[in-house]
């Protein structure tokens, strides 16, 4: 097991190297100087030359690379253009808020979905079946914005469950843990239909298949024979969907953020996007890339702890 | 006995027309399209009319769907919301299909190492979540129409360059191309005349389930406020709007959503009844 | 001397009259009709037919595994160690399978939890019927592993299924299936799948097994080479109808149902010449184009028009135990 995870951790290093350069590239094909974008037309060229160098954008390309890279690895993410203070403490300051809604999100999906895809699997044709068909339908009809606002409108304005604002001081946790539901719902939901869709079908595949009639065969329990044998395997589609859903929860992560006005690295990039502040603008896409390659990395430990196939060989 | 092997088998054809989600789904997309088209007849006003005095009225038999801040028609906008959000939907989806298809099918029919380093770019493309990737080109091309529908198309190029690599490495190894290419024809002749209609049904498929992937990315972009400039109404632009007015006017922002999340159901159900269709596993039910 | 009855023991498996119906497109059909036959302790019934003629059905209708909501058991008795199975609640059915009666499947490869250790996967049986756990269970497993011959069992325990070879995991069913000493064991064509030197020493550890302790055997097969080889009693199935029942060697001389003639006449033997082989005219129907009465007519060289009405068991061959379900040579078949 310890000789598996040391072996990705290696295989990871590649992807690393290729998103940060991917980061590179996209940051550098913004059309025209970013100079000139930033200090606009009035500036002077003694201003503009200033500028660029403060930016590393007056050394050959591939000097701005390997700068960029031996930063990056040093962990520096340079300065806030705008901000004037350094990106890694901007980004340090909020990722608490967005690592634990991304999290409660992931746990809350995979905590509603397992159970819905498992029984709907169980109940083939059944009310459930109809419920967990419906239910991935609506989550993956919904942009994550739509139906913030709608849980916003529903449970925090017509009835007043919850604050309308997603976020309170860590120091305050009743507050803080309700001003967390709404946000991180608001990702499960979405969650739940790819994990819901994904358990039945793999539920479907594994409880026609040989080993199940074996364990019946032993007298083990209906009971265990579904939850332990038939969900044990199809585990294994589930984690390649939730691996491949990262992506997708980034994403809504940034929507339900601005939604319900949490602090987070969604606001952030959108406050970056806004002052067009380049460097904040790439440290953050730096931030990504490792959330991305850690994500990677972790579906891969997942699938070696859910397929003794992958983790011995 | 082969007790597993239960069920009549149908045809797809068959099969897409007892699908009553697809059937549903289609007829959704069709009535939303209908609108759309007929914005210039059917709109009660003009979706850009001010009227200060109308500002932020609750839905009544004059504005069925309430008026927004500037007073303007939300029906009216929403449906003319609907030919932008539309548009910018289909042609984005048909620029990645047109430049992923390519790729694909050029890096497939080339093969070996380029073929590993278009894929390997590609990946990394891919690992990257699409939206925050909209998000950085959009900011770095600019929010007019073209650029928008370039920046969402180019989020989905990588999935259907995979879609259309896969076939066309077995489709090249097929006696018909060899034939081919024994016969003098020229790689581009042979991509397009052999190699393109063997892998047009995938794509078609994959631009189908894209289409809401990108309808939804528009809506998104826009409410995060990277979208086309005002006035121009698309659906997420006039969420946009009414988020801002949510507590005093949440008319406003509820008819687009609901508008969105139509044609996401619709886009959906028609995906799903597709899937069901052409997969005959997942059609013995 | 006059008064004294011979004590007769009773069977360790007894089916009676079992009629197995499976629903296809809707309608009931009867895939296993009026199936009887009892296999005593120590002994092994063979139980023969082609793929499709109902004997893997009759299997899963012992051991209670019909697939839901399509397979049931219309009527007929099954009794193991004396007890009714038939109707019985699916709670009490599992504390009997695995315990009482327990079957072993043809495909080692795919009837294994890829995912779970096949120590673990042994040890369920004990875990579900003697409460063992830990410590205890585990020890059992390595006698178990052991006793089907499992080589460096301490070190394998904790393998999965895919670290093993299909003989392997042939030895690793066996051992889950006799764990907890079933009174009956159901042998599914279990060396079917396996290489044949593999096969052998399988059928000689299930052999060794039951010697040991005094198991009942059916084992299912299409392999007469194999029923030769290990069984007592033949049970011959065609469409669902045991057409003929026979101690081994009488069956083997003196086949007297049609299909088993024919069925003898189609496989290869050593005493034959590989030209003299027959294979059976025609297929076996399904179970939408069953023919009324005897379900072998459609194919059977000595039809009669008496055929269309369903032969009785009659005696057959030269032993009275020998009987077999057909018109041939009775003096109702002149009719």
């Amino acid at each position: 097991m310890l000789r598996f995870v040391a072996l990705r951790l290696v295989m990871a290093l590649p992807t690393l190297w290729a998103v940060l350069s991917l980061v590179f590239v996209l940051v550098r094909i913004v059309p025209g100087d970013p100079a000139l974008v930033i200090l606009g037309d009035q500036a002077t060229e003694q201003a503009l030359v200033a500028l660029r160098h403060r930016m590393g954008l007056d050394v050959p390309l591939w000097d701005q690379y390997l700068q960029f890279m031996a930063a990056v690895l040093q962990g520096d993410l340079g300065i806030s253009m705008v901000r004037n203070r350094p990106v890694w403490g901007e980004v340090a300051t909020v990722l608490p808020y967005t690592l634990e809604l991304t999290f409660v999100g992931i746990f809350l999906g995979v905590l509603m979905g397992l159970p819905l895809g498992v029984l709907a699997a169980q109940h083939r044709g059944g009310w459930i079946d109809a419920v967990a068909r419906w239910t991935s339908l609506l989550g993956l009809s919904f942009p994550a914005f739509i139906s913030g606002i709608l849980m916003l409108l529903l449970l925090a304005v017509e009835l007043p469950w919850f604050p309308v604002i997603g976020n309170a001081p860590f120091a305050n946790p009743p507050a803080h843990l309700r001003a967390l539901v709404l946000p991180a719902l608001n990702l499960g939901f979405i969650m739940v239909a790819y994990v819901a869709r994904v358990t039945r079908s793999g539920m479907l595949a594994s409880l026609s298949e040989d080993y199940i009639r074996t364990a019946r065969a032993k007298g083990v329990p209906a009971r265990l024979v579904v939850w332990r044998h038939a969900l044990r395997n199809a585990l294994i589609p589930v984690v390649t969907v939730v691996g491949l859903y990262f992506g997708i929860l980034i994403g809504n992560s940034v929507l339900t953020e601005i939604v319900f006005n949490r602090p987070g690295l969604g606001k952030l990039i959108v406050g970056a996007l806004n002052d067009r502040d380049y460097t904040m603008l790439q440290g953050l896409m730096v931030i990504y890339a490792l959330v991305v390659v850690g994500a990677n990395l972790a579906t891969d430990l997942a699938y070696g702890a859910v397929d003794p196939r992958i983790r011995v060989r | 006995m082969a007790v597993g092997a239960i069920g009549a088998p149908k045809g797809i054809a068959g099969r897409a027309l007892g699908n009553r989600s697809l059937m549903a789904g289609v007829a959704l997309l069709v009535f939303i399209i209908l609108l759309a088209v007929l914005a210039p007849w059917i709109s009660p006003y003009d979706p850009n009319d001010q009227d200060a005095i109308a500002s932020l009225g609750a839905p009544n038999a004059q504005h069925w769907f309430g008026t927004d801040f500037f007073g303007r028609d939300v029906l009216s906008r929403v449906i003319w919301g609907a030919r932008v959000s539309l548009f910018v939907g289909a042609v984005s989806t048909a620029i990645s299909m047109l430049l992923g298809g390519s790729i694909g099918i050029l890096s497939g029919y080339v093969g070996g190492r380029f073929d590993q380093g278009v894929m390997a770019v590609m990946d990394v493309l891919l690992s990257f979540p699409q939206l925050i990737m909209g998000l950085i080109i959009v900011a770095l091309l600019g929010a007019n129409l073209t650029d928008l529908i370039l920046a969402i198309a180019i989020t989905a190029v990588p999935p259907f360059a995979r879609v259309a690599r896969g076939p066309t490495l077995s489709l090249k190894e097929r006696d018909f191309v060899e034939a081919g290419r024994a016969l003098g024809f020229s790689n581009l002749r042979i991509m397009l005349v052999h190699i393109l209609p063997n892998v047009l049904d995938d794509l078609i498929v994959m631009g189908s389930l894209w289409l809401a992937t990108a309808i939804r990315t528009e809506a998104s972009l826009s409410f995060i406020g990277l979208g086309l400039p005002p006035p121009t109404a698309t659906w997420g632009s006039i969420i946009r709007e009414g988020f801002e007015n949510l507590l005093d006017a949440p008319w406003l922002a509820v008819f687009p959503s609901l508008a969105v999340l139509i044609v996401m159901l619709a886009l959906n159900m028609i995906g799903d009844g597709l899937r069901d269709a052409t997969d005959p596993k997942a059609a013995v039910s | 001397m006059t008064n004294v009855v011979p004590l007769k023991t009773p069977p360790a498996l007894a089916v009676k009259d079992l009629t197995t119906g499976l629903k296809i497109r809707g309608i009931w059909h009867q895939a296993v009709r009026g199936v009887s036959f009892e296999v005593m302790p120590r002994e092994t019934v063979a139980l023969v037919g082609e793929s499709g003629c109902g004997k893997s059905l009759t299997a899963m209708s012992i051991m209670g595994l019909l697939p839901a909501k399509v397979g049931k058991v219309l009527s007929g008795s099954v009794t193991v160690d004396g007890r009714e199975v038939v109707g019985l609640p699916e709670r009490e059915f599992e504390g009997l399978r695995g315990n009482l009666v327990s079957m072993i499947f043809q495909e080692p490869m795919t009837s294994l939890n890829p995912v779970l250790p096949v120590g673990f996967q042994i040890a369920e049986t004990l875990r579900r019927h003697r409460g063992l756990d830990g410590a205890a269970a585990r020890a059992e497993v390595l006698r178990l592993m052991n006793r089907v011959q499992i080589p460096a069992s301490a070190r394998r325990i904790d393998d999965y299924p895919h670290q093993f070879s299909g003989g392997m995991r042939q030895r690793v069913m066996i051992a889950m299936a006799v764990a907890c000493r079933p009174k009956v064991l159901l042998a599914d064509e279990p060396t079917t799948a396996l290489d044949v030197t593999i096969q052998a020493q399988v059928l000689n550890l299930i052999a060794e097994l039951q010697a040991e302790d005094g198991m009942a055997v059916l084992f299912i097969t299409h392999n007469l080479g194999v029923v030769a080889s290990i069984a007592s009693r033949v049970v011959v199935m065609y469409g669902g109808d045991v057409v003929e029942t026979a101690p081994v060697d009488d069956f083997f001389q003196r086949p007297s149902h049609p299909y088993s003639a024919a069925l003898l006449k189609s496989v290869p033997r050593a005493d034959r010449r590989p030209d003299s082989l027959e294979p059976i005219p025609g297929q076996v129907p399904t179970l939408f184009q069953m023919p009324d009465g005897c379900r072998f007519q459609s194919r059977c060289a000595h039809v009669m028009e008496v055929c269309t009405r369903r032969p009785p068991l009659l005696p057959g061959g030269g032993r009275p135990d020998h009987q077999m379900r057909c018109w041939l040579g009775r003096p109702e078949g002149g009719l």
